[in-house]
């Protein structure tokens, strides 16, 4: 088709081969495990924090120390828990997702890189 | 004229005006030196893919840190407090969805839109067009918020009281805007963007530190401070406020509750669906380095709203709740005061020449995004059916910027004035609603489909758009943008929580009812390039 942007190399055959390989699979259930329990977790810490955010007032204003309470916490403890999932995911990228995509891109481009 | 009082411009215009005009000249600079080379589709539309992910990271931050969320955000949490703080979180949440399900696989399967991905095992032209059309109209109102924000920010800062010196300033803001994107391209824009990022996080940050300076580095004192300074309002509905608590905002009834959390989803479904940044992915050579540009964006974007933070309950505390109200632009004023009590004339002149760069990033942001949309996906797939060289597409994304330039002065210059706050919540919440389903869907389920994703995108725009004009955001309520009449019949501001889910239900019934089944071949094609990169567009080397 015309209107197609993809200039590759490979055959469509290639690509169905290397769909079914057990190391692209390896890949693939190793990358779900990973992202949707981890973003399922951060929906459902987001949508606690807008709940008491929205109905739990009194609670979110107790005071923990000084004029600190536990809707600061809460909050901040989005922005701890936002940037530690990012550095975890980054690590697992690194270690689990790319030298595994890099090796099957090797092998279908024929090309080391 | 260094005098501040009840409705008064703040600072010395002239040298607001002056560091503005500083900004423009460096910029310009920068975009002609940027240009040099803009002949291909994959410079224009990209920038040759050869930002490294910091700079990426960098512009992102640049092109999502509109006028809205700094002025906003910080003007929110001092006159309301807990609530502007609520609003902040979800704009950064949201980051986890882009960065965990869509930043990477998005830029190994696209070229320019996002439409390429949305398209690439679908129907072509229905899906293209479906993508292209909710793509412009969440570019129109975000790009008609931020010029109409515009005409405040002139009253303010610049001293321009009268509708035709605003709407001069205005068409100045959109010429400046169409020179940036014809001259620049993406490369430019970029350029713009990351320039404006760095000034904006820098003043912030160095705002932040004068505000905690003042209170011994103890940000406890800051929130005592602003509850003190708040509950001696001279208004007693704000010396009533609890600011370090929920609720001064959203609290009052079960509606503005349900309201927040309507809101709170719009704002983390609808990062990932906004086109203007998912077409920052293709900037950057491979995933791993959109993956690293989401990673500083985050890290840029999250220090930023705990700057605001400090900044809110500071101008809460050093300027008072009754002097940022009284002032021309109200609470988006909290900021430019704010500076002007810590630094004087010039940090509000740098506060406000960067609240100016930063209108012009996001709409330079904006507009390359829907031009791009229109050449790549309406006129080359769907009305040239694809026999158009790529030239030609970067000719008619050229003309598509001007027309919507002039557009978008000519909207701005007539909405200039009215409450039009909430688009930028409604183009998130369609964002959410007509993209995000259908990036999903699309990525990890095998079976999803043509019929699946035009009911998906539709349904969610049309839903978004059809409840949004009967809530009390457009009529019925004080604050509407027709406060005259009444034909409001759904009672929430903010209709993602309705739009959202279902469009996500569309998607999955227009799938099962649909009998086409998915083509495999392309199924397979598309997931191994995806996940592994094979085959996805290379960065232009110089």
């Amino acid at each position: 088709m015309a209107t197609t942007d993809r200039p590759t190399a490979n055959t469509a055959q290639q690509f169905v081969d290397m769909q079914a390989s057990p190391e692209f699979q390896d890949l693939r259930t190793r990358l779900r495990r990973f992202v949707f329990p981890m973003t399922a977790f951060f929906l459902i810490w987001y949508s606690t924090y807008v709940l008491l955010g929205a109905f739990a007032h009194d609670f979110m204003a107790i005071r923990v120390f000084g004029n600190v309470n536990v809707g600061l916490l809460i909050g901040l403890g989005q922005f701890l828990t936002t940037f530690l999932i990012t550095g975890l995911y980054v690590r697992f990228a690194n270690r689990d997702l790319d030298p595994r995509a890099a090796a099957i891109r090797a092998e279908m481009e024929g090309t080391e890189r | 004229m260094t005098y501040l009082a009840a409705g008064e411009t703040v600072g010395n215009p002239i040298a607001n005006i002056g560091i503005f005009a500083l900004f423009v000249v460096i910029t310009m600079i920068v975009v002609i030196r940027a240009s040099k080379k803009n002949a291909t589709a994959d410079e224009f539309f990209t920038g040759g893919r050869a930002f490294s992910g910091p700079q990426n990271g960098i512009a992102i931050a640049g092109d999502y840190l509109s006028a809205a969320s700094f002025l906003g955000i910080a003007g929110a949490i001092a006159v309301y407090g807990y609530d502007g703080f609520l609003y902040s979180i979800g704009f950064l949440v949201a980051w986890l969805v882009a960065l965990l399900l869509v930043a990477e696989l998005l830029r190994n399967t696209g070229r320019f839109t996002m439409a390429d991905v949305l398209s690439f095992r679908l129907k072509q032209r229905p899906v293209r067009m479906a993508a292209a059309t909710s793509t412009l109209t969440v570019s129109l109102f975000y790009l008609l918020a931020q010029m109409a924000g515009a005409g405040g920010l002139v009253a303010l800062l610049l001293d321009v009281k009268s509708k035709g010196g605003q709407s001069i300033v205005i068409a100045v803001v959109g010429v400046l805007m169409i020179v940036y994107v014809l001259v620049g391209g993406m490369k430019g824009t970029t350029w713009v963007q990351i320039i404006k990022a760095v000034l904006l996080i820098a003043g912030a940050g160095l705002m932040t530190v004068m505000v905690l300076a003042k209170f011994g580095l103890n940000f406890s004192e800051i929130l005592g401070a602003a509850q003190t300074a708040v509950s001696g309002s001279a208004d007693k509905a704000v010396a009533a406020r609890d600011v370090l608590a929920p609720g001064a905002q959203y609290g009052a009834s079960t509606t503005s509750k349900i309201n927040l959390l309507s809101l709170g989803l719009a704002l983390v479904l609808g990062t990932a669906g906004l086109p203007h940044v998912l077409m920052r992915f293709y900037t950057v050579p491979t995933a791993k380095e959109a993956r690293r540009s989401v990673v500083w964006a985050i890290a840029l974007i999250g220090a930023f709203y705990l700057f605001t933070l400090v900044l809110g309950y500071g101008a809460a505390a050093l300027v008072g709740p009754d002097r940022i109200l009284a002032a021309a632009g109200g609470q988006n004023s909290a900021a430019p005061l704010l500076a002007f009590e810590l630094g004087g004339v010039i940090l509000l002149g740098v506060i406000s020449a960067v609240a100016f760069a930063t209108i012009l990033a996001v709409v330079a942001g904006l507009t390359i995004t829907a031009s791009a949309s229109f050449a790549h996906d309406i006129y080359a797939s769907v009305i040239k059916k694809g026999q158009v060289s790529e030239s030609e597409q970067v000719r008619v994304s050229r003309i598509t910027a001007v027309v919507l330039g002039i557009f978008a002065i000519a909207l701005g210059i007539l909405a200039n004035g009215q409450n039009v706050a909430f688009l930028v919540a409604l183009a998130f919440a369609i964002a959410a609603a007509a993209n995000l389903p259908t990036i999903v869907y699309s990525l990890y389920w095998k079976r999803f489909n043509t019929r699946g994703a035009l009911w998906s995108m539709y349904g969610g725009l049309i839903s978004t758009l059809v409840l949004i004009v009967f809530s009390p955001a457009v009529s019925g309520a004080k604050t509407a943008m027709i406060p005259g009449v009444d034909f409001a019949w759904f009672p929430l501001a903010n209709p993602g929580i309705v739009s959202i889910p279902l469009a996500f239900v569309l998607g999955i019934i227009g799938t099962m009812t649909s009998k086409v089944p998915g083509d495999p071949v392309l199924d397979a094609e598309m997931e191994v390039r995806s996940l592994t990169g094979v085959g996805a567009e290379k960065a232009i080397s110089h």
